[in-house]
């Protein structure tokens, strides 16, 4: 079977739905939450860079672009609220971060 | 089947591989681990769909700069696994039956909206065409105050890692060297009067 657009928009849709459950099988540890966000990220990119090259547009590659530099941001801050975390609290578990709680 | 849909099958088998190993690896190094194959295998997919410069920024930053970001704080952090896997399966059918019916909603929408456009139709490229500078055309022009606001971006992320992570050990001595040129000399010496007393009182007593 010859390969169409779809099969790449299939291929994000399934890295995406790997990333969802990722979440719900990695509650407790935040540390793989992040690596579960980053799938859900790159199949957003994938998605972008099939159809900036099915359409011949450039445009969808800029955007990967700067998904790419928010990305990196984000885990950034976020491991370090990670490593801020651990020194504090001494886990990264989701389920004893609950100080607010009244 | 085309040496092309058969590249595409190889990397996109191994790329969703990978990614199931990263959410089930019950080591957090192995996940990132497999996360490093799941970044490189989708480099490898992009290079198919002519997007060299993206491709290879993903190995160089992400592989080269993120992930090891990622293995260093995994190692730098003391986790306690099984306490980290309680849970685990219950919470696996909740997630699996909710990422299934994700997938095949949008694989269903998707595979009857775009699976007529084939490789083939896809716009010819002249030959002397080069992604890089395409890109870099487009991104310094048409694009370039997103491009500052994405600098703006990094150096906020830069400042804020190092800020939350800062801190001063109580326990270590340091010189604060203001501080020191700042002292005066009514800081550090106080004379103080001390009556003379004779030979005869000290003795006699």
């Amino acid at each position: 079977m010859t390969v169409t657009l779809a099969h790449y928009l299939v291929l994000g849709a399934l890295m995406f739905a790997i990333g969802v459950v990722g979440i719900f099988l990695n509650r407790r540890n935040l540390i793989v939450v992040l690596m579960a966000i980053e799938l859900m990220l790159l199949a957003v990119n994938i998605n972008f860079i099939a159809f900036s090259h099915f359409l011949g547009d450039i445009a969808g590659q800029i955007f990967v672009f700067f998904i790419l530099t928010v990305a990196a941001a984000e885990s950034a801050i976020g491991l370090a609220i990670l490593v801020v975390l651990f020194r504090n609290l001494d886990t990264v578990s989701v389920e004893e971060l609950d100080t607010l709680k009244g | 089947m085309d040496a092309r849909s058969f590249l595409f099958y190889v990397f996109a088998a191994v790329t969703v591989f990978a990614a199931v190993r990263v959410v089930t690896a019950r080591n957090p190094v192995h996940s990132a681990l497999f996360l490093v194959l799941t970044f490189f295998s989708t480099a490898a997919i992009w290079l198919m769909l002519k997007a060299e410069f993206l491709a290879i920024t993903l190995v160089l930053v992400y592989i080269g700069a993120v992930m090891v970001l990622f293995l260093f704080v995994v190692m730098m952090l003391d986790i306690n696994l099984d306490k980290m896997r309680q849970g685990f399966w219950r919470n696996a059918a909740l997630g699996g039956v909710i990422a299934l019916v994700i997938f095949f909603e949008l694989a269903l929408v998707l595979w009857f909206h775009f699976s007529d456009i084939r490789m083939v139709d896809a716009p010819a490229l002249p030959p002397t065409y080069s992604n890089t500078q395409e890109l870099g055309r487009v991104l310094y022009t048409d694009y370039v105050y997103p491009f500052e606001i994405a600098a703006v971006v990094l150096l906020v992320a830069i400042i804020a890692a190092i800020a939350l992570t800062l801190r001063r050990r109580k326990d270590s001595k340091y010189q604060n060297v203001a501080e020191q040129v700042r002292v005066k000399r009514s800081d550090r010496v106080r004379l103080v009067s001390i009556p003379s007393q004779s030979k005869q009182a000290s003795s006699g007593q």
